[in-house]
């Protein structure tokens, strides 16, 4: 514990120099970097012991136990400690939303039901505070994306050190995301008092309602479809042209969808249209998990720190729901999109369902390498591997565990990034205040 | 039986006495007609009441009086006989909760809106009352109109006489006993204040307060006290018409429509502290909770209004029914045999129904599910005329009440019986009198044909279907009988295209008519009955199946247990245990604990214990149970928004024991928490310490032996930040305002204090000053009786509070959220308050925009005993996950992580002597932990409260397994009841209201309302 305090006075001693407003992106890459001693978690499952990782121009040059350093490198001597892949938000409103609760805040949700057109990249404000806090929970890599209507827009996948949206950008538009309507029957019926009193009739059926829309989503893929076969087409239609990546799997199409009958809509349009669909949400994926292997259907979970849908279910459901996909051989990630702790707890959602059936590694793949498989950039990031952008990160202990999640040191694209932020700073400020230490 | 009907040979012959007179002040456009009214039934069965029968029995009613009744009996030589063989007579049914002949309701408005315009004065215009759901000054009496197509609804169902009020309000003034007679409303009515009505739900009122149902208990309670205060008519309150009525109401029978079981208690205890027994209006599900049901020694009045099976066919559907749901489905026509076997008294009533047609074929169910016949009729009519002091005019058939009865065909209650006629007040309304006569069984028809007379032999079943026999041969036949008309289509050729289609009428059981054959001949024909039916007898229809009935559980949810199951307390010793005290031993390895009698009774190395339940706890970890200063759980509300000061109110008045949630924390290690009052004003409603004892009543829940708190809040929640620009106009909207209300409210309390004081030091001469319950609360809190727990984020305003408090004499007992503490723990140590926080929220709107996950370390650092709590029923199941943070964030050490979630809260309580540790002597609440309770990995294996093991990991396996084996049970009955042609509703999934705090954003998943969002609409 000690050793945590000290690190903190060493970064007390920057503090007072800058705010957060200064905390600058780090420069590229010039100097290798070689971490050494290492207790490597790769993100594709394996570990390796006592390793050490090579880095230079940006990328991972070399990794493993007998690896020599180049000259000039910066050696970073990571004994005792572990070393992992940058983890990745896989679906999140960072960027877009600063104060939940301040309108002017909040660039999420666009006017209208189908706008694929519209992409969050350009909204996605490197200046946000919550950035900061996020990387040194080791989440280095998240995946911005709009809300609302049944076609929100585009997501695009962002590395979380940069001076501008364009820096930042990993990959642009990667996919579209479409809410998949509610196919149940509303609330009826409550208020205090108890009962004695029926709740007003629907006047209109939201499963009927829920599947119009979506023949609706339908027959606009169709139009898009056949759209995008015609090279010069006589009207432009931004829409058309927005899910035009979808036909030839350049991008993916995102479904949200939290109920089986929205999970079988799903298939049914991945079927139909021969998409690349990954399910987003999926609370109840478990119970279809082996259909979702069938089809080839990858899933975002939403984060195992929830409650069950129904009091009938395993308390522990949304902790097993990612062991269950694992079972069946599906591939899925983990999210965190909780509002009020903005992400940062993304690899104790992860840890939490390695408490309850995946393996450590597998539970940090769900953070890594299989977030980074369903966002379409493992090429670039994801794991520990040799070409790879070296998105590092290293923490005293287990990461998963916010008992020991502790980060030291963290690499985006092989920049040593400056692990502080606003709320640090507050620390250091006020601890002053009770130490009397300046 | 040849003639039943003689009468109209009498009518007029012996006018000269025996008449009914038209009201005498009411001018007639018309010669006089009074009529003449002296009737006596013969050969009857007469149900006098539900214990007395006579058979052959006469009963002569006059002038809307029953003159004479019994066996043997005279008819009169002046009385019109009407033959009644084989008929039964029953006394007319009493429904003692309908709204007949009241004004319509107006549509139900909505509560406190947090996001919307408040109205915080009553709309209602005149010398009345300052709240607008009071309204005991409305008489019903006054507003009853006899509504003739109502009326004969009810009395097709066998009612005569109703209660009958205006459904409206909190205080809804008296309800008035009316017959249903087809009379004008002056003779109808038999008594015009017979009952004072109240409920929870403030019906039409628009007023914002109350917006909960702890407001509107809160509400009654000070509305009796200012009846009494009233009644000195103090000057300063003027002319005050519904506290007049309010007193002048408490001489009736009080009725209080509660409408659930919980509600129900609630309501039973404004009558205890009113010195009040409430009649109660039951909801159908007291059947879950009836032991308690049973000790308000409350009459109730049971509403048969079960759910329609839902079609569950769909497996994707059926899925977000809940358990729950699905067994009240099932046993909710068990209600009213559970009450008559626990020897609760109670009345039966149509309303609530859907369809009130329903009532009879509800009531039979209700029998079929064990009511007894008798228990039905008593509480149709005895009980209900006796809660109402009119047995003396209805309820029983004897001599000198009122001619209200039924003539029926069979048992009343009987599937296959008729009622023919309801006889109300001496006259008759007619049912189904037209088939008064019909008999069925075999009838000889004669067919005068052009060549001659044909026979056939007619089999009549049912008014819509009849054999007919020719010889012996059946005969294609169509058939309609309606009592007064008859038809028959036959077809003499068994494939050929003629027929012979007659009409006839009916003369007891004798038809004749005419008819034409295929060729267009007119023919005549007779009928004449010949035999009773053979088939006589039969049972009735299918369902005398046995029942299969699920189980009650305790709570009616999944994961309820049984009662045999219930968890008991036991002598549990744990051995070989890493014991996290809490105290200052630290950490003990290896240590065993020993819990008995609900304390802990030893903690050391190598303990035994006679017939203890051993558990191993190699490897594993004990801590005390988790204790969450600031939860939402087990309420059924929170948030009293419709006025800045709500201190009166109480969470204590309407816990929620039915929440899955106790469960599910339970499962995260929690044992106690404090369930607050939420954030929507400046001074809240007071709190309510509960332990998680799951299978509780609300009463089993409160920890005992403990010292009230209130919560308190501070700036962008109560001044209604989130209301639209422009809507805000409840005080205050700044946290300048919010500086003037605590000060004026604790101004007040000093004067109320010394008012008080001054009264008593002066030999209490004179009026006592007027109780006022808010005050109350306040002036608690000035003599230490009660603590504050303060909502707060930004210092400016924590720092107000404190000088605020100094200023009026109070004390901050915690903070909680006060994620700016870091910036002002140096202060808030001074003032010796406590700080509870969240780990790491932050930037979910303006105020929390300088949150740091570092606030409980650098607070700890600055002194202040620091609690993590959750606000939040999904974190409050990590919150040891969410103390290790601070491990994380500042380098807290792992024992003092722990104490944030153990004894730093229960400390903040003050119930550090009972529990926050492993201690000898301390109540034996703790957990049992498969790994070091601060990782990511550690599951409660036991949580275990006062020595009874809550939650246990293994069971919970098997349960969950009981749970899908029961859903799949009630699932195949329900599709069993779709495929036999029962009606099926669609699919309702069972959405679950959550109470939050009112702030910040709770997304609890697909099924789960926020009450915020609910008071919204």
């Amino acid at each position: 514990m000690k050793k945590i305090v000290l690190s903190f006075a060493a970064i007390c001693f920057l503090v007072t120099v800058k705010a957060q407003e200064n905390i600058a992106p780090a420069p590229k890459q010039v100097q290798p970097v070689v971490i050494t001693n290492a207790t490597v978690h790769v993100g594709n499952g394996q570990v390796l012991n006592n390793a050490t990782v090579v880095v230079t121009n940006g990328k991972i040059s070399a990794i493993g136990s007998n690896v020599a350093a180049p000259a000039n490198a910066k050696t970073i001597n990571a004994q005792g400690k572990h070393v992992y892949p940058g983890l990745i938000l896989s679906s999140t409103n960072l960027g877009l939303v600063e104060v939940n609760s301040v309108r002017a805040s909040s660039d999420v949700r666009e006017i209208g039901e189908m706008n694929p057109n519209v992409r969050s990249i350009i909204a996605y404000n490197t200046d946000s505070k919550v950035i900061n806090t996020l990387r040194p929970n080791g989440i280095l890599l998240a995946s911005i994306t709009p809300e609302g209507g049944m076609l929100s827009g585009q997501s695009s996948v962002v590395q979380l050190d940069a001076w501008n949206w364009e820096d930042a950008a990993v990959k642009i538009d990667n996919g579209v995301h479409f809410n998949v309507p509610s196919l149940m029957a509303r609330p009826r019926g409550f208020g205090f008092g108890g009962g004695g009193r029926a709740g007003a009739a629907a006047e209109t059926d939201p499963v009927k309602e829920g599947l119009d829309k979506i023949d609706e989503f339908k027959s606009f893929l169709r139009q898009a479809k056949a759209y995008s076969t015609v090279s010069k087409p006589e009207a432009t239609n931004l829409k058309y042209e927005a899910v035009k990546g979808l036909f030839d799997k350049s991008k993916k199409l995102y479904i949200h969808a939290t109920t089986v009958k929205q999970i079988l809509v799903a298939i049914d349009i991945a079927k139909e249209f021969d998409l690349d669909a990954v399910i987003v949400g999926g609370e109840d994926s478990w119970q279809v998990a082996d259909l979702l292997k069938q089809n080839n259907i990858s899933v975002i979970l939403s984060q195992p720190h929830a409650l069950p849908i129904l009091p009938d279910d395993d308390v522990d459901q949304p902790y097993k729901t990612a062991a269950l996909l694992q079972k069946a051989g599906v591939l899925f990630a983990i999210n965190d999109e909780d509002g009020q702790t903005r992400g940062r707890n993304l690899a104790f959602n992860a840890g939490t369902a390695a408490a309850y059936g995946l393996t450590k590694e597998q539970a940090l793949a769900a953070i890594t390498l299989n977030a980074a498989k369903i966002l379409g950039v493992a090429d670039k990031t994801g794991s520990l591997e040799v070409g790879k952008d070296a998105n590092i990160v290293i923490s005293e202990g287990d990461i998963l565990d916010m008992k020991t999640n502790q980060v030291t040191t963290a690499l985006i694209q092989g920049r040593e990034i400056n692990l502080d932020n606003k709320q640090t700073q507050l620390y250091e400020k006020y601890k002053r205040k009770y130490t009397g230490a300046f | 039986m040849r003639r039943t009907r003689q009468f109209l040979l009498f009518c007029g012959v012996l006018a000269f006495s025996m008449v009914s007179k038209a009201q005498e002040t009411f001018p007639q456009n018309d010669v006089a007609d009074p009529k003449y009214t002296y009737y006596a039934f013969t050969g009857a069965t007469i149900v006098k009441d539900a214990n007395t029968t006579i058979t052959n029995g006469t009963m002569i009613i006059k002038d809307g009086k029953i003159v004479a009744i019994g066996q043997g009996l005279k008819v009169p030589q002046s009385a019109i006989e009407i033959k009644a063989d084989g008929k039964y007579i029953y006394p007319s049914l009493i429904d003692i909760y309908s709204d007949y002949g009241t004004p319509a309701q107006q549509p139900r408005q909505g509560g406190f809106n947090f996001f919307g315009q408040a109205q915080l004065a009553s709309n209602t215009k005149g010398a009345y009352g300052w709240n607008q759901a009071v309204r005991p000054e409305v008489e019903t009496f006054k507003l009853f109109a006899a509504d003739p197509a109502k009326a004969k609804t009810l009395r097709d169902l066998g009612f005569g006489t109703v209660l009958t009020h205006v459904k409206d309000g909190i205080a809804r003034g008296t309800g008035a006993v009316v017959t249903l007679a087809d009379e004008n409303e002056n003779l109808a009515m038999l008594k015009e204040r017979a009952s004072a009505h109240y409920s929870f739900d403030k019906g039409s009122s628009t007023q914002s307060y109350p917006s909960s149902i702890m407001g509107s208990i809160a509400l009654l309670r000070q509305t009796y006290l200012d009846a009494q205060w009233y009644k000195n008519h103090p000057a300063k309150e003027g002319v005050n018409i519904s506290l007049e009525a309010w007193s002048e109401n408490q001489k009736l029978p009080q009725v209080f429509e509660a409408n659930d079981k919980w509600n129900d208690l609630r309501a039973d205890r404004i009558g205890d502290e009113a010195g009040v027994q409430y009649i109660i209006k039951a909801g159908g599900n007291e059947y879950q909770r009836l032991d308690d049901i049973k000790a308000t020694k409350a009459t109730f009045i049971l509403p048969l209004n079960y759910p329609q099976a839902q079609d569950v066919e769909d497996p994707a559907d059926a899925r977000f029914v809940s358990l729950t749901d699905l067994k009240h489905w099932e046993l909710a026509p068990t209600n009213p045999a559970a009450f008559e076997k626990a020897g609760i008294p109670f009345c039966l009533t149509a309303a609530d129904l859907r369809d009130q047609k329903s009532f009879l074929t509800n009531l039979r169910t209700a029998i079929n599910y064990g009511l007894t016949e008798k228990a039905a009729l008593t509480a149709l009519t005895k009980t209900p005329a006796e809660v109402l002091g009119i047995s003396n005019q209805v309820g029983s058939l004897e001599t000198g009440k009122l001619a209200n009865f039924l003539v029926t065909s069979g048992p009343i209650f009987a599937e296959k019986t008729t009622i023919y006629q309801n006889w109300i007040q001496g006259k008759k309304h007619n049912v189904k009198d037209e088939v008064y006569n019909e008999m069925r069984g075999r009838y000889n028809v004669v067919v005068n044909t052009s060549s001659g007379p044909v026979n056939y032999l007619l089999d009549f079943k049912t008014p819509s279907s009849a054999i007919a026999l020719r010889g012996r041969d059946t005969v294609t036949s169509r058939f309609y009988y309606d009592g007064r008309n008859v038809r028959i289509n036959v077809a003499p050729e068994r494939r050929g295209e003629a027929n012979i289609r007659l009409t006839g009428t009916v003369s007891g059981n004798e038809w004749r008519g005419y008819g034409e054959d295929s060729a267009g001949n007119r023919i005549t024909w007779t009928a004449a009955f010949a035999a009773a039916d053979s088939a006589r007898g039969r049972m009735d229809s299918a369902r005398k199946k046995p029942l299969v009935l699920g189980k009650v559980t305790y709570p009616f949810m999944p994961y309820g247990w049984e009662e045999a199951q219930a968890p008991k307390q036991e002598t549990i010793l744990v051995k070989n245990a890493t014991v996290w005290t809490s105290e200052k031993e630290g950490i003990l390895q290896n240590t065993d604990v020993l819990l008995k009698n609900g304390k802990i009774a030893a903690i050391g190395k190598n303990l035994s214990e006679n017939g203890a339940r051993v558990i191993d706890g190699t490897g594993k970890h004990l801590t005390p149970g988790v204790i969450d200063e600031h939860s939402h759980i087990a309420a059924a509300s929170i948030n009293e928004g419709g006025q800045s000061v709500t201190s009166e109110v109480r969470i204590a008045d309407n816990l929620n024991p039915d929440d899955i949630n106790i469960y599910r924390q339970l499962s995260g290690g929690v044992t106690t928490s404090h369930i607050l009052h939420g954030s929507a004003n400046t001074i809240g409603g007071q709190t309510q310490l509960i332990k998680l004892r799951w299978g509780a009543d609300d009463e089993g829940l409160k920890f005992k032996g403990w010292t009230g708190q209130i919560k308190f809040a501070l700036g962008e929640n109560v001044k209604r930040t989130p209301a639209i620009a422009g809507q805000q106009n409840r005080y205050p909207d700044t946290r300048m305002g919010v500086e003037q209300v605590l000060e004026d409210a604790f101004t007040r309390a000093h004067e109320y204090q010394k008012e008080w004081k001054d009264w008593e030091a002066g030999g209490k001469k004179g009026f006592a000053p007027r109780r006022d319950l808010e005050l109350d609360a306040l002036v608690e809190i000035l003599n230490n009786k009660r603590f504050i727990t303060c909502h707060s984020y930004v210092q400016s305003e924590i720092n107000m509070a404190m000088h605020i408090a100094d200023k009026m004499g109070y004390h901050y007992n915690t903070f909680t959220h006060i994620l700016e503490g870091y910036k002002v723990a140096d202060k808030m140590k001074l003032h010796g308050a406590n700080a509870s926080t969240f780990s790491d929220w932050w930037n979910y709107k303006m105020e929390v925009i300088d949150a740091i996950p570092y606030n409980a370390y650098l607070m700890q650092l600055a002194g202040l005993n620091v609690a993590i709590n959750s606000d939040d029923a999904e974190m409050a199941r990590r919150l040891n996950q969410e103390a290790a943070k601070s491990v994380k964030y500042g380098g807290m050490s792992e024992v003092d992580a722990l104490k944030m979630v153990t004894i730093n809260p229960a400390k903040m309580l003050h119930v550090e002597d009972k529990v926050g540790s492993i201690k000898v002597g301390k109540d034996a609440d703790v957990v049992l932990w498969s790994d070091n309770p601060l990782s990511i990995y550690a599951k409660s294996l036991y949580t275990i409260v006062d020595g009874t093991i809550y939650f246990d990991r293994e069971k919970d396996r098997q349960m969950e397994q009981q749970v899908a084996a029961e859903r799949m049970r009630i699932v195949r009955k329900m599709n069993s009841e779709k495929r036999s042609g029962m009606p099926v509703s669609p699919v309702q999934p069972s959405y679950q209201v959550m109470q939050s705090c009112g702030e910040h954003f709770h997304n609890h998943g697909l099924l789960v309302i926020d009450a915020i969002q609910l008071e919204n609409n």
